[in-house]
C-alpha cells in the first residue's frame, strides 16, 4: 500500500474518531459545483499514477489524484479516448475529482458503443469508507454482475459516500474520421431536426445549438462520416469546431453574470422558456439556461417537462443547487450514506443539506 | 387482493415455479401470487411485510443462477402478468413497458418505427424485461451498444414495504446519487421492478457476418484482442470451440468449419459503405492472425444462418447429454486461449465433456458443462468443475459472472472475489433499500461466517449484522 494511502486511512479513521468533517478535493476544479464545501481539506492528489492500461482490453485503472490531462494524453498517444469526454474546469482536474463530479461532455448522447454518461464507462472502483475501511467493487472487465455495482454509483456521488481512491475506466478507440457541421436554425426548429435525426443511423457524435447556429459532430469510419455529411447537408466547418470551448464553458454564452441553470429533459421537451440566453446539447437533452428568475418557478417549469433543473454556477445557493428528493428516494439515500459513512464526516451538506 | 386464479397454493399448480433455468436447485413455495396490476403487486408486498413473509421475484424463470429459487416459507411473485406495453414514443425514441414484457416483444412493437433494443440475449423470446434489469443482461450485440444497464433511463418499483420508487428519469440524469445502476443487476433483492423504459435505436440499414476459422484456440483468442486494439467495436463478436461447432451442427446448419479448432463470428452493421469498409478492415485482420478461412455473408439469409448456430448452442448441448451446467466467467480477452486450453486440461479431470461458446468481444465465457443429473456423483463432478472455472476467472483478473448473476449458484465463490469489508457494504446496500431483508433473501451476498467454513476468509469479530442463513 503507498505510503500516501496509508496516510489517508489514518486521516479518516482519525476522522470518523472525533466525527470531524472531511472536504474530499482533487485539483479542486469543481469546487464551485454543488453546495459549498465544507470541512477539512483531504487532498487526493498523493494517490497518483496510472495504475494498468491495457489498450487491447479497453480499460485504464488509475489513482484518484491522476491528472485528468494527462490520463487522457496516455490515451490519445494509443489511440483511444475516454468516451464520456469530461470537462475539465482547470488544468489541476484529477480522475477521482471527474468520477466524483460525474460531469460528462459533448459526447454523452451519441449512440452505439460511445454512449453514456461517466457511470456508464465506470468498470470498478476502491473506496475508502467513513470507517477508514477499503472497499473494492467492481473490477476491469466490461461484463461483471457479482454484487451490487455500487463502483458506478459513485459517478456524481460528490464524495458523499467515501473517497475514490482508485478507478477503472473503460476506454474506446478514437474515431477513424471525424467533422462538424453547422445549420442556421432557431431554437424550436433546432429541437425538431435533432429528435428527428436522432431516431434515423446516422453517426452524430455531438449537437450544440446556441443564438440561432446549430453544430452537428459526427464521428465514425470515414464511409459513414462522408454519407452523414452528404445526407444532412449544411457547411462543414475547417478545424475541431466549438466542441473544446462550450465542453470547458469558454464559449462566450458562458461569460456574464446571470446564475447558470442546467436543466436535464427528455430530448424531445419543449423550449424551456425563461429567456433566449440558452444554449442546447445532447441531442435536445441538455439545456443550458443563463436566468435570474427564482429557482422555484425554473426548478417547476423543469419537472413538468419531465427533468429537473442544478443552480450550476452562481445566483442565490442558499436553498440548495439540486433539485430536492422524493421521500422513497430520500429515505433509501439517507440509509446508504449511514452505512458507508455512519459518522457523517465524508462533504456534508455538498449534495443535500441532511444526509 | 387477488383472483382465485392468480394465488397458487397447491403442490400441483406450485410445481412449476420450483426452480428457474438451473434445475440443480429446487424449492416448493408456500405460494406463487400472479398479481395483474401494480396495485396488487404492493399491495401483496405490503401484506408479506406485514407478516414477515420472504418475498422471491420472478419473470419467465429463465435466470441460470436460482436468482428466482423460490423461499421454503414465502411467496413467489410473478410478474408475468404485467406484460403490457404502455407506451412507444417513437419521436423520443423510447418504450415504456411492464416488467413481465419479453425481450422479444419490444423490439417486434418497435420495427414499425425501425427502431429496435439492442440488448439481445440468446433467450430473448422467452426471458421478461424484469429479469434482463434484475440480470442486467447482455447479449450478442452488447459489445457495441452497451449491457441492458446501458440501455434503461427510468426504473419504477416497488420497495419491500410496497411503497413506489423511481430511479432514473427519461430525462439523462436524475437529481441526487444514481442508484439505477444499484437496481439493474440487483437480482430481485433491493426493489420489486414494475416498469421499465428503454432506449430504442435506429435499425441498422445492413449487418454482415464475417465467419472466420483457426487451427488453434489460442489464434481465435488472439484475433480477438487483435481486432480490437485495432480499434475494431464490432456490433457482435462470437467465438465457438470445435466440440460447440460440432455440437451445433446437424441442428442448425449453420456451415460451421468442424475441422477449425475455433470459428470466430464477427458482425458489422451501418451503412452500405460503413459496413463495406468495416468488413475490410475485419477480414485483413483475421487473416493476419492465422485465420484459415474466412466467409463474409453475402445476404440476410446467410447472415441469420451464420447465428442460427451460436444462438443454438444452448439446446443442441441439451440434446447431447441428460443435462448441462452453464457456465458464465468473464476474463480479460488476452487470456481466451490459455482459458480454453485450461478448460481442455479440466474435461480430462473431471471426466465430463465441455464445449464453449464465448462472447468473445466481452470475454464473457459460456462453456456447457455436460452430465447426468440422475448421477449424483456426475452433478458433483460437474460442479466441481465449474466452480474450478470460475475460480481460475478471478485469478486471470475477471468475475464468477459476466450477466447471468450469483444467485444461489455462485453464492461460495463470491467469497473468493471479494474480501469481507466489500462484502459487508453489500450487506449495507441490501439492508438500505430492505431494511427487513425480506425480499429475495439468502442470495448473491454470502455471510462472512460462510466464507469463513469454506476457510475463503476471515472472519471481522462482532461487525456481521445479518443472521447465518442457511445453505441451499
Ligand atoms: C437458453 C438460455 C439462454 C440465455 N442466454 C442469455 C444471454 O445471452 N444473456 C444473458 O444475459 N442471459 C441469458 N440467459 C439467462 C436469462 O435468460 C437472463 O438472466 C434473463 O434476464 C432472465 O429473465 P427472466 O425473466 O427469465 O428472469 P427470472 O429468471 O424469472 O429471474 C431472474 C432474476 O430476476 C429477478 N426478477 C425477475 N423479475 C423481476 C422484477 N420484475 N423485479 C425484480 N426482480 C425481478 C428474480 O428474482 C431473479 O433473481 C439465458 C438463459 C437461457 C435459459
Amino acid at each position: 500500500m503507498a505510503a500516501s494511502l496509508e496516510s489517508l486511512l489514518d486521516l479518516v479513521r482519525a476522522a470518523a474518531a472525533a466525527r470531524t468533517p472531511l472536504r474530499i478535493r482533487g485539483g479542486g476544479t469543481k469546487d464551485f459545483y454543488g453546495n459549498t464545501p465544507s470541512g477539512e481539506i483531504l487532498d487526493t492528489r498523493g494517490l497518483q499514477g496510472i495504475v494498468a492500461y491495457e489498450p487491447s482490453e479497453l480499460f485504464v485503472t488509475a489513482n484518484a489524484g491522476t491528472s485528468l490531462r494527462e490520463l487522457e494524453a496516455v490515451l490519445t498517444e494509443r489511440g483511444q479516448m475516454l468516451p464520456f469526454e469530461p470537462p475539465h474546469f482547470g488544468d489541476s482536474a484529477t480522475v477521482g475529482g471527474c468520477v466524483a463530479a460525474g460531469l460528462a461532455g459533448p459526447r454523452r448522447a451519441s449512440f452505439g458503443a460511445t454512449h453514456g454518461g461517466v457511470r456508464d464507462f465506470v468498470l470498478g472502483a476502491r473506496l475508502l469508507d467513513g470507517r477508514g475501511q477499503l472497499l473494492s467493487f467492481g473490477g476491469t472487465v466490461i461484463k461483471n454482475v457479482a454484487g451490487y455495482d455500487v463502483a458506478r454509483v459513485l459517478a456524481g456521488s460528490l464524495g458523499v459516500l467515501g473517497v475514490i481512491v482508485e478507478v477503472s475506466l473503460k476506454v474506446l478507440p478514437r474515431p477513424l474520421a471525424e467533422t462538424t457541421l453547422r445549420f442556421e436554425l432557431d431554437q424550436a426548429a433546432a429541437l425538431v431536426r435533432l429528435n428527428e435525426w436522432g431516431g434515423r443511423p446516422l453517426p452524430i457524435s455531438a449537437s450544440a445549438w446556441c443564438g440561432g447556429e446549430l453544430f452537428l459532430r459526427l464521428s465514425g469510419a470515414p464511409a459513414a462520416v462522408a454519407a452523414a455529411r452528404d445526407i444532412l447537408g449544411g457547411t462543414e466547418i475547417v478545424g475541431d469546431g466549438p466542441w473544446t470551448e462550450i465542453r470547458e464553458q469558454r464559449h462566450v454564452f458562458f461569460s456574464g453574470d446571470p446564475p447558470l441553470w442546467r436543466i436535464s429533459v427528455p430530448s424531445t421537451a419543449d423550449v424551456v422558456g425563461f429567456g433566449n440566453q440558452q444554449m442546447i446539447e445532447w441531442g435536445g437533452a441538455l439545456r443550458w439556461l443563463r436566468s435570474a428568475h427564482p429557482a422555484a418557478e425554473i426548478r417547476a417549469k423543469a419537472q413538468t417537462l419531465g427533468g429537473h433543473a442544478t443552480l450550476f454556477r452562481g445566483g442565490d445557493r442558499s436553498q440548495g443547487v439540486f433539485t430536492p428528493l422524493s421521500p422513497a428516494l430520500k429515505a433509501i439515500h439517507r440509509r446508504l450514506k449511514a452505512e458507508f459513512d455512519p459518522a457523517g464526516i465524508f462533504n456534508p451538506g455538498r449534495m443535500y443539506a441532511e444526509p | 387482493m387477488l383472483r382465485s386464479e392468480c394465488l397458487l397454493t397447491d403442490a400441483e399448480d406450485t410445481r412449476p415455479y420450483d426452480c428457474d433455468g438451473l434445475t440443480l436447485y429446487r424449492q416448493l413455495p408456500m405460494v406463487v401470487a400472479l398479481p395483474e396490476t401494480t396495485a396488487q403487486v404492493a399491495a401483496v408486498l405490503k401484506l408479506c411485510h406485514e407478516l414477515r413473509i420472504p418475498v422471491v421475484p420472478r419473470g419467465a424463470g429463465t435466470g441460470l443462477s436460482g436468482g428466482a429459487l423460490p423461499h421454503a416459507t414465502g411467496v413467489l411473485l410473478s410478474l408475468a402478468k404485467l406484460n403490457r406495453i404502455i407506451a412507444i414514443d417513437a419521436r423520443a425514441r423510447i418504450a415504456t413497458v411492464e416488467p413481465g414484457v419479453r425481450n422479444l416483444a419490444i423490439s417486434e412493437a418497435a420495427a414499425q418505427h425501425r427502431l429496435y433494443y439492442a440488448p439481445d440475449p440468446s433467450s430473448q423470446i422467452a426471458c421478461t424485461i424484469g429479469g434482463n434489469v434484475a440480470e442486467n443482461a447482455g447479449g450478442v450485440h452488447c459489445l457495441k451498444y452497451g449491457l441492458t444497464l446501458h440501455n434503461v433511463l427510468r426504473i419504477r418499483g416497488l420497495t419491500m414495504e410496497g411503497e413506489a420508487v423511481e430511479f432514473g428519469s427519461h430525462a439523462l440524469d436524475a437529481p441526487g446519487l444514481d442508484l439505477l445502476p444499484l437496481v439493474v443487476g440487483s437480482e430481485g433483492m433491493l426493489a420489486v421492478v414494475t416498469e421499465v423504459t428503454v432506449k430504442l435505436v435506429p435499425t441498422p440499414q445492413l449487418a454482415r457476418c464475417v465467419m472466420a476459422s483457426f487451427d488453434r484456440v489460442e489464434d481465435a483468442g488472439n484475433a480477438v484482442a487483435t481486432l480490437v486494439a485495432a480499434g475494431i467495436i464490432p456490433a457482435g463478436l462470437e467465438m465457438l470451440d470445435q466440440a460447440a461447432s460440432r455440437l451445433v451442427e446437424p441442428h442448425a446448419r449453420a456451415g460451421y468449419d468442424l475441422d477449425a479448432a475455433a470459428v470466430l463470428l464477427c458482425e458489422s452493421d451501418g451503412t452500405p459503405a460503413e459496413v463495406e469498409e468495416e468488413i475490410f478492415r475485419i477480414s485483413e485482420i483475421l487473416r493476419s492472425a492465422r485465420a484459415t478461412r474466412i466467409q463474409v455473408s453475402s445476404s440476410e439469409a446467410e447472415r441469420l444462418r451464420f447465428w442460427a448456430g451460436r444462438k443454438n448452442a444452448f439446446p443442441a448441448a441439451g440434446r447431447a447429454a441428460p443435462a448441462y451446467y452453464c457456465m458464465d466467467g468473464t476474463i480479460p480477452r488476452k487470456h481466451l486461449g490459455g482459458m480454453l486450453k485450461a478448460i481442455q486440461a479440466m474435461e480430462q479431470k473431471y471426466g465430463l465433456r465441455c464445449p464453449n461458446v464465448f462472447h468473445a468481444g466481452d470475454g464473457n465465457l459460456h462453456p456447457l458443462i455436460l452430465f447426468d443429473d440422475g448421477d449424483p456423483d456426475s452433478v458433483a463432478r460437474a460442479v466441481a468443475f465449474g466452480v474450478e472455472i470460475l475460480e481460475e476467472s478471478v485469478r486471470l483478473g475477471g468475475t464468477i459472472t459476466g450477466e447471468h448473476g450469483v444467485g444461489v449458484e455462485k453464492i461460495d465463490q463470491m467469497c473468493s472475489q471479494f474480501g469481507g469489508p466489500t462484502l459487508e457494504a453489500f450487506f449495507g446496500v441490501k439492508r438500505a433499500f430492505d431494511p427487513s431483508g425480506l425480499l429475495n433473501p439468502g442470495k448473491v451476498v454470502p455471510t462472512l461466517h460462510r466464507c469463513a467454513e469454506l476457510g475463503g476468509m476471515a472472519v471481522h469479530a462482532g461487525t456481521l449484522k445479518f443472521a447465518d442463513l442457511p445453505r441451499f
